[in-house]
C-alpha cells in the first residue's frame, strides 16, 4: 500500500511534448482515474509510472521514493493492458503465477494467492484454460488475477474496458469497484470514457493537451468544474456553451443570450460576476438536464422561456430536444411526457442554479 | 403482402441457388488445378521410385518408362551396403543437423534484438541481414574459397576438403534468411506481451526464453525446415570445398560417384535421390503437424 507522488512530470518525445509538467498527490488505497482526449498525455502518464517510459524531467514517486530510475520489476507495481497482453501460451493459472516464479515465490505460496485471486474475480473454474479459450471479459478478469496476486503497492490501469462491448463494459466496470473495495490497493486508472472516470474514481484527474485541468470528485468536476474545457467534458450529452453579454439593470444582472432571451443571475452571484459586466467573449454554459419541461411550480432561480424545437430524440426515460438560439444549437432534457414534438414551440425552464460563465480568452470558469 | 412475401421468398431461394452453385463451380476448379499440380510435382519422385525398381538390364532395353516389369530391389541393396553412399549420408546428417543449431543459435538472438529491442541503427541492420540473403552463392564461392584457403595459411586449420568445415559455411546462407524470419514473428507479437513480462519481473533473457520463444514456435519451426532444407540440399559449395570421396555430402556425392566418365548408373541414381529424399519429407511431415497445431491451438472455444 503506498502513495503516489508526480513532481513536474515531464515527457518529450524527440521535441515533441507529450506531458507538460504535472503535479499530482495520489492517496494510499485511492482509487484516481486520469481520464482525457487521445493525445492528452494520460497514458503516457501512467507508463511513467510503470516504468516503461523514460522520464525527461521531474519526479515520479512511489512509497516517498523516486523510482526515476528504478526499473519496472523493482517498483512493486502491477499493469492491465487495454489487449490483456496475458501469455498466450501459458494457461490462466500459469499466466497468473508468472511474477511470483519469477521471484521464485514458495509453491504453497503461489497456490494460495492464485486461488484466493481467482475467487475474488469469479475464475476459479478457468485456471486450467488458454488465453484464447476465453471470452473478452474473462480475458480481462485474468489479467487483473494475474496484477491482483503480486499484491503490489499500486495497480495501473490501460484503458482496460476499450476492448469489451457496451455491455460488458459496464458489466466489468461494477467489476473493478468491486474488487477496488476489496483489495484496497492504490490504483490509477486511464481511460478517455468519462462516464468510467466518473462512476470509479476518487478522483478524476482531467488532462488536456499534456496538462491537468482539473483533479477533483466526480461531483466536484460536474458541478464546479473550473474551465470550460472540463465543463464540456464531464456530462453527457455535453454541457450547451451560448455566446452571451452581462447587462446591469436596477442592481440585478442579467445574461442576455439574443435579443428575445435574457435570464436573471441568481442574487447570490451577483458579487461574483458584477466585475465581468459590458466585457466580450463571454460564454454561457448549462447542462442539457438544467433545461427541462415548463413546470407548475417553479424553484427559486428557475426560468422560464419558450422556443421553437429543431429536433426531438425520445430516449424513453427522457426525450432531448434540440434548438437554436442565434445559430447555436442547444440541448435540453424533457420529461417523455412533457408533448415534445419537431418543429413545435415548447415552454421551456432554465435552472439557473447551475449556470456558469465561463471567459472564452482563458478558458477559466468564473 | 403476402404475394410481396412469396417474392420475396422466391428471390431469396434463387440467390441462395446461385450462391450454391457458384460454390460448386469454385471447388471443381479447385479440384482441376490441385490435380493438375498433384500430377506435376509427383511425376519425379514416381519416376524415381519407377527408375530404382528397375535392374539395370531392363533399364537398359529401354521398355516402357512407366512401368517396371521385373520389379528388384537390388539397387537400393547395393547402395545402403555400399560404405560410400552411407558416408555421404552420414555427412549430409550430421552437417544438416549442426547448422540448424547453428543457425538457430544466431538467428534468434539477433532477431530478438534486431526486432525487439529498439537501438540506435537496428532498421538499418535489420534491412542489412536481408540484403546478404540476396547475393547468390554462385557469386560468394570463390571469395569464401580464398577465406578458407587464407585461414589455413594464417592459422595452420585446413577448412578445405573437410566436411565438417560446411557446418561453418552453411549458416552464412541460412542465418540471414532465418533471422528474417524470425524478426517478422517476433515484431508481429505485441509489445504489451513484453510490457507485461517486464512488469512481472522477466529480464531479457527470461522474456526471450519463457515467453517469445513459444509464442514464436511456428516461426521457429519455418525456420528450422528452411535451414534443413538448404544445407540438406545444397550443391555449389560442397562441390567447390569438399573433393576426397570420403568427404563428400549426398547431393555431389551420387553425381560423382555414381556417373563414372559417361557412364550413368541411372537404377542406383534414381535409387539414391530418393532415399536421400526421405529425410527432409520426414521432418516436413513431422514439423508440419505441429506448425499447424502451434497456429491453431486453443482457437476455438472450449
Amino acid at each position: 500500500m503506498a502513495q503516489v507522488t508526480l513532481n513536474k512530470l515531464v515527457k518529450h518525445y524527440d521535441e515533441t511534448p507529450a506531458v507538460r509538467g504535472i503535479d499530482l498527490d495520489i492517496a494510499d488505497k485511492e482509487f484516481v482515474v486520469l481520464v482525457g482526449p487521445s493525445g492528452c498525455g494520460k497514458s503516457t502518464t501512467l507508463r511513467m509510472i510503470a516504468g516503461l517510459e523514460d522520464i525527461t524531467g521531474g519526479e515520479v514517486l512511489i512509497a516517498g521514493e523516486v523510482v526515476n530510475d528504478v526499473p519496472p520489476k523493482d517498483r512493486d507495481i502491477a499493469m492491465v493492458f487495454q489487449n490483456y497482453a496475458l501469455y498466450p501460451h501459458m494457461s490462466v493459472y500459469e499466466n497468473m503465477s508468472f511474477g511470483l516464479r519469477l521471484k521464485k515465490t514458495p509453491k504453497d505460496d503461489i497456490e494460495r494467492r492464485v486461488q484466493n485471486a481467482a475467487q475474488i474475480l469469479d475464475i476459479s473454474e478457468l485456471l486450467d484454460r488458454k488465453p484464447k479459450q476465453l471470452s473478452g471479459g474473462q480475458r480481462q478478469r485474468v489479467a487483473m488475477g494475474r496484477a491482483i496476486v503480486r499484491d503490489p503497492k499500486v495497480f495501473l490501469f490501460d484503458e482496460p474496458l476499450s476492448n469489451l462491448d457496451a455491455k460488458l463494459r459496464v458489466q466489468m466496470r461494477t467489476e473493478i469497484k468491486k474488487v477496488h473495495q476489496k483489495v484496497r490497493t492504490t490504483t490509477v486508472y486511464v481511460t478517455h470514457d468519462q462516464v468510467e472516470a466518473m462512476t470509479l474514481a476518487d478522483r478524476v484527474v482531467v488532462m488536456n493537451g499534456g496538462n491537468i485541468e482539473q483533479v477533483g470528485t466526480p461531483h466536484d468536476l460536474y458541478h464546479t468544474p473550473q474551465t470550460k474545457f472540463v465543463a464540456g467534458f464531464i456530462g453527457s450529452p455535453a454541457m450547451n456553451f451560448l455566446p452571451c453579454a452581462l447587462e446591469e439593470a436596477a442592481g440585478a444582472l442579467r445574461v442576455r443570450l439574443s435579443d428575445e432571451l435574457s435570464f436573471p443571475v441568481p442574487q447570490e452571484r451577483t458579487a461574483r460576476y458584477r466585475p465581468h459586466v459590458g466585457r466580450g467573449k463571454l460564454l454561457f454554459g448549462l447542462r442539457p438536464e438544467h433545461i427541462m419541461e415548463q413546470r407548475p411550480h417553479l424553484e427559486p432561480n428557475q426560468t422560464p422561456f419558450e422556443v421553437e424545437l429543431e429536433v426531438t430524440e425520445p430516449m424513453g426515460m427522457e426525450t432531448l430536444v434540440y434548438f437554436l438560439v442565434r445559430g447555436t444549437e442547444v440541448c435540453g432534457r424533457v420529461s417523455p411526457n412533457a408533448g415534445a414534438q419537431d418543429g413545435a414551440r415548447m415552454k421551456l425552464v432554465a435552472d439557473l442554479n447551475n449556470v456558469h460563465l465561463i471567459d472564452d480568452e482563458s478558458g477559466k470558469v468564473l | 403482402m403476402s404475394a410481396s412475401a412469396q417474392a420475396i421468398g422466391v428471390a431469396e431461394s434463387a440467390k441462395h441457388g446461385s450462391l450454391k452453385r457458384s460454390r460448386r463451380w469454385a471447388l471443381i476448379w479447385s479440384y482441376v488445378f490441385l490435380v493438375m499440380f498433384a500430377v506435376f510435382f509427383l511425376m519425379p519422385p514416381i519416376y524415381m521410385l519407377i527408375m530404382g525398381l528397375k535392374g539395370s538390364g531392363e533399364i537398359a532395353a529401354m521398355t516402357n518408362p512407366w512401368w517396371v516389369f521385373h520389379p528388384t530391389l537390388e539397387n537400393f541393396k547395393a547402395l545402403l551396403t555400399s560404405t560410400q553412399y552411407l558416408t555421404f549420408f552420414r555427412n549430409s546428417a550430421v552437417i544438416a543437423v549442426a547448422v540448424v543449431i547453428v543457425t538457430m543459435l544466431i538467428a534468434v538472438p539477433a532477431a530478438f534484438s534486431l526486432g525487439r529491442m529498439r537501438f540506435w541503427g537496428s532498421t538499418t541492420l535489420a534491412t542489412g541481414v536481408f540484403l546478404t540473403y540476396l547475393i547468390p552463392d554462385s557469386l560468394l564461392f570463390i571469395p569464401l574459397f580464398k577465406i578458407m584457403a587464407w585461414v589455413h595459411e594464417t592459422t595452420g586449420i585446413a577448412l578445405l576438403n573437410h566436411w565438417w568445415a560446411l557446418i561453418i559455411i552453411y549458416p552464412t546462407l541460412t542465418v540471414p534468411f532465418c533471422t528474417w524470419i524470425m524478426i517478422g514473428y517476433f515484431q508481429s507479437i505485441p509489445k504489451e506481451l513484453d510490457e507485461a513480462a517486464l512488469i512481472d519481473g522477466a529480464g531479457y533473457i527470461q522474456m526471450l526464453t519463457k515467453i517469445f520463444l513459444p509464442v514464436a514456435m511456428p516461426g521457429m519451426i519455418a525456420a528450422t525446415i528452411f535451414a534443413f532444407t538448404v544445407s540438406w540440399s545444397e550443391f555449389l559449395y560442397p562441390m567447390a570445398f569438399t573433393v576426397s570421396a570420403d568427404q563428400l555430402v549426398l547431393p555431389v556425392g551420387i553425381v560423382t560417384t555414381l556417373i563414372k566418365g559417361d557412364v550413368y548408373n541411372w537404377g542406383q541414381i534414381m535409387a539414391a535421390c530418393l532415399l536421400g529424399a526421405a529425410p527432409p519429407l520426414v521432418i516436413y511431415a513431422f514439423l508440419m503437424d505441429y506448425y499447424i497445431a502451434g497456429l491453431t491451438a486453443g482457437a476455438t472455444k472450449g
